[in-house]
């Protein structure tokens, strides 16, 4: 299949999807109990019933259901995912403002996990009885064991009082402006902490999973051909094994990314990081329904496109997949 | 000592740390950066900016500083020109005329004028959930830019104090006099433009505002700080961790004592207690007096005779909190201490419960009950938890009922749909703001929170704060307060527990800390670094 048809039909079916994502959750953020406007009057310490009311024409709640659901799909259409109740802000800005840091933290704790998950399995595979490949079997172990939430306790613990030399919470030092660089730097340093929580797991996972299939890939025929050939070792390794070790890699890393969006809202939580995950909890405590549905909506989109990219990277390390389905 | 020596370490090899990290001398960035500059921390997240539609701490706080009021007020409860250089009330009290100064500008450089007063003053009267405080205010005029005539139905002595905190913020009306409605208009939280020591620089909701210097502002040499950033963080856990690794400079509000223990062991740190007495935290044990078990007087009265107020202050609370016996917290100065204290005293408790005919089963139980409580509170967890034996002494069997977040614990108090719970009710100053509108008979109203959620109705409480919400006369009007606290607390619609003492912790290079009775919710252009 082309490249263009495959592209094609992706999309139809992501559209499909969204769709569906969309009216599950409206009807479900429905069930739970509890009134935007009751929130809103909370917030305000108090409200009568004209305010209440007002606070209900503006955002049409007082409006039938189904109409506002209808009213939802066609604004969403447009670009429009309505105006948040908490903040009084279009969603569509604040999910833009909260879309990059999200990115930033699953993008770089990926490709932690991945890369350095990879070379610790591919060195674990090397010598598979030697004591260093155990130390990394118990360590992936331990690392897949731990929930993140609680990892990111532990760091927040370690760095808050006892070593306190690595932010634990927010992604900028409010008192530094000026150049942009400097504001990078700072950005990154906020970053080290959560994008290490949340790669621990999946980099434990990749670990385990790159070291079973280098050694199921190592004792093939072909790796004992590029041997007798006399070819280097570490060519051997990391350009004949490795890139066919790597599928499982992929695959499992494009099927985990929606674990991995809600592993990032744990660890936004926990580390105070302004992303769709503290969006979205804070969304959902206020019930400001337009956010919580914007905010799912796009992670839907977001999970969408990682599998497109994971379809287009087998095409990349298999090129026999080019050709077919 | 070694403790503290160990972190000084620590910090050093941070410092270098950071140096390397950023690639230049650390003292360069710390000179650029924090030249002035006082961040904040909060747990309380602002919806938007604009307190003039939007009542609560995390929006006032900000607010104020982007909006002046017409007044301030010192720590003595007396008011001070600010935006308005005078203010006079006519002899019959059915109007005040307020002179603006000439000089005071918007942040976009327009004027502030009568027409800007005249239409903050009408939008906060039709938008803001605290109706009473201006709603006798019939008309405000405008003879020239700089004089505004406010009209009163009624003498309203309570509107000194309105005008004198971000209750009543005077907002541009060139911005918001566009025919939007104000309550849900763009500009409360983008480009906000107000008249206030500071402007907006940056508003990220869930992260931080950062406020800067407005250098137009209408009193010379003020404000001191280049910079003020208010830091939201998640809990008062991690706001308390900010403020042992300086990364924040002010702790608004500490009130668990063992935080404000650890705060004062902080090397560099302040903590003084009772800021923003104005405030008046109340927090008590309402009762659903419709509620048939709860409608007889003495059944609530025993209850309230088996609590052990002190209890609760000094050996749950570490005794940082304040004693509460009646509606008006005790720094007003309308509060009254001539009413029942309702000291522990079980046998009283039985007796009442026994002439209520309740009379104890066979197992012991006079009465089951069931107690809410504000969720995410800590402070009223412990309380709920600590009624259950406090009133299993005298025969009561209580149920703790939690509630999984505010909406649904709001949804379940203002529909009636409980028989006690922990509330937390504040007084803003003057009782017409904040402390009518629990007791008031016409202000029992199905779904709306904080209102008389007790159904408490007793005709000469009604006549009392109809009449003291108009009484000029200092003495008299205190007067009528104090035999309606005497009322309130004997028909214990609620039974009095304590006012929270906020205690404020802050950096010792800052210079001046608030002296009003607002706390950090009045403006803090006074607030500056010690020299050098």
């Amino acid at each position: 299949m082309s490249l263009f048809l495959l592209l094609a039909k992706r999309l139809a079916y992501a559209l499909l999807l969204i769709a569906a994502v969309q009216a599950m959750n409206f009807t479900l953020i429905r069930a739970a109990p509890g009134d935007p406007a009751e929130v809103i009057a909370g917030e305000m310490g108090g409200a009568d019933e004209a305010v209440m009311a007002q606070i209900r024409a503006t955002y049409g709640l007082d409006q039938p259901v189904p109409l506002q659901y209808a009213r939802y799909i066609v604004h969403s259409l447009t670009g429009d995912l309505g105006t948040s109740y908490l903040y009084s802000r279009p969603v569509v800005d604040l999910i833009l403002e909260r879309l990059g840091p999200t990115v930033l933290l699953v993008a770089t704790a990926l490709l932690l996990a991945m890369v350095i998950g990879t070379l610790l399995g591919v060195a674990a595979s090397r010598r598979p009885d030697s004591a260093a490949s155990g130390v990394i079997t118990v360590l992936s172990l331990v690392g897949y064991a731990m929930p993140v939430f609680w990892t990111g306790i532990l760091l927040v613990l370690l760095f808050g009082k006892v070593l306190p030399i690595l932010p634990i919470a927010g992604m900028r030092d409010v008192r530094i402006y000026g150049d942009g660089w400097v504001v990078m730097l700072d950005v990154l340093h906020h970053l080290v902490l959560p994008a290490l929580t949340l790669s621990l797991v999946y980099l434990a996972q990749y670990s385990r999973l790159a070291r079973a299939s280098m050694l199921e890939v190592l004792g093939t025929d072909y790796i004992r051909t590029a041997r007798a050939k006399g070819l280097p070792e570490s060519s051997v390794v990391y350009k004949h094994a490795l890139r066919n070790a790597l599928m499982p890699v992929v695959t499992v890393a494009g099927l985990q990314f929606g674990n991995l969006i809600s592993g990032a809202v744990l660890v936004e939580t926990v580390f105070s990081w302004p992303g769709l995950g503290t969006l979205a909890l804070d969304a959902i405590l206020g019930r400001d329904y337009p956010t919580v549905l914007g905010v799912l909506t796009c992670s839907a989109a977001l999970v969408i496109v990682a599998n497109l990219l994971t379809d287009l990277a087998y095409r990349w390390l298999d090129p026999r997949l080019r050709g077919r389905r | 000592m070694t403790s503290v020596s160990r972190r000084d370490v620590l910090r050093a090899a941070v410092a270098t740390g950071a140096a390397s990290l950023f690639g230049l001398p650390l003292s360069t960035l710390a000179a650029a950066a924090r030249g002035g500059v006082v961040v904040i921390g909060s747990t309380n997240k602002p919806r938007h900016l604009n307190p003039a539609v939007q009542s609560g701490i995390a929006t006032m706080f900000p607010g104020v500083q982007i909006f002046a009021p017409l007044l301030t007020v010192d720590g003595n409860w007396k008011a001070h020109p600010y935006l308005a250089e005078r203010w006079s009330i006519s002899d019959d009290a059915r109007s005040v005329t307020l002179q603006l100064r000439k000089d005071a500008r918007f942040h976009d450089g327009r004027p502030v004028t009568s027409a800007d007063v005249q239409f903050s003053i009408e939008t906060v009267r039709d938008n803001h959930p605290f109706k009473s405080m201006l709603a006798p205010v019939n008309a405000i005029t405008t003879p020239d830019a700089h004089t505004a005539i406010v009209r009163l139905a009624e003498p309203h002595p309570a509107l000194e104090l309105v005008l004198t905190t971000s209750l009543l913020p005077i907002i541009p009306k060139h911005i918001y006099g566009d025919g939007q409605p104000v309550p849900t208009h763009p500009r409360n939280s983008t480009d906000v433009i107000g008249s206030g020591p500071f402007r907006v620089v940056e508003f990220k909701p869930g992260e931080h505002v950062i406020l800067e210097r407005f250098k137009d502002f209408f009193l010379p040499g003020k404000p001191q700080l280049e910079r003020i950033i208010i830091r939201e963080y998640k809990d008062t856990a991690s706001l308390l961790l900010a403020l042992e690794r300086g990364e924040i400079d002010v702790h608004p509000g500490l009130t668990e004592p063992r935080d404000i223990e650890r705060a004062k062991k902080i090397p560099g740190v302040n903590v003084v207690p009772n800021t923003g007495p104005a405030i008046g935290r109340l927090v008590w044990l309402a009762f659903n007096t419709a509620n048939p078990k709860l409608a007889d007087k003495r059944v609530r009265q025993a209850i309230n005779y088996a609590i052990d107020k002190h209890f609760i202050i000094n050996t749950l609370f570490g005794g940082v909190h304040l004693r509460s016996t009646g509606p008006i917290a005790a720094g007003s100065p309308f509060y009254s201490k001539e009413v029942e204290a309702y000291e522990l005293d079980l046998d009283k408790a039985r007796q009442l419960l026994d002439a209520a005919g309740l009379r104890p089963g066979a197992n012991g139980v006079r009465l089951a009950l069931t107690v809410d409580a504000i969720p995410g509170a800590s402070d009223q967890r412990a309380i709920q938890e600590y009624l259950k034996p406090a009133l299993a002494k005298i025969g009561i069997d209580v149920s703790v009922r939690q509630s999984p977040d505010f909406p649904i614990w709001s949804r379940r108090i203002s529909n009636q749909d409980f028989e006690l719970t922990l509330d937390s009710v504040w007084n803003w100053g003057d009782p017409v703001i904040g402390v009518h509108r629990t007791w008031l008979t016409a202000n029992i109203r199905k779904g709306v929170i904080w209102s008389n959620t007790q159904s408490y109705s007793n005709p000469r409480v009604d006549e009392l704060l109809a009449a003291a919400g108009q009484e000029r006369d200092a003495a008299r009007r205190k007067a009528l307060y104090r035999e309606f606290q005497e009322i309130v607390v004997d028909d214990v619609p609620v039974a009095f527990l304590h006012e929270v003492n906020l205690y404020l912790g802050y950096g010792k290079r800052i210079a001046e800390p608030v002296d009003n009775i607002w706390g950090l919710v009045g403006p803090l252009d006074e607030f500056g670094l010690k020299q050098g």
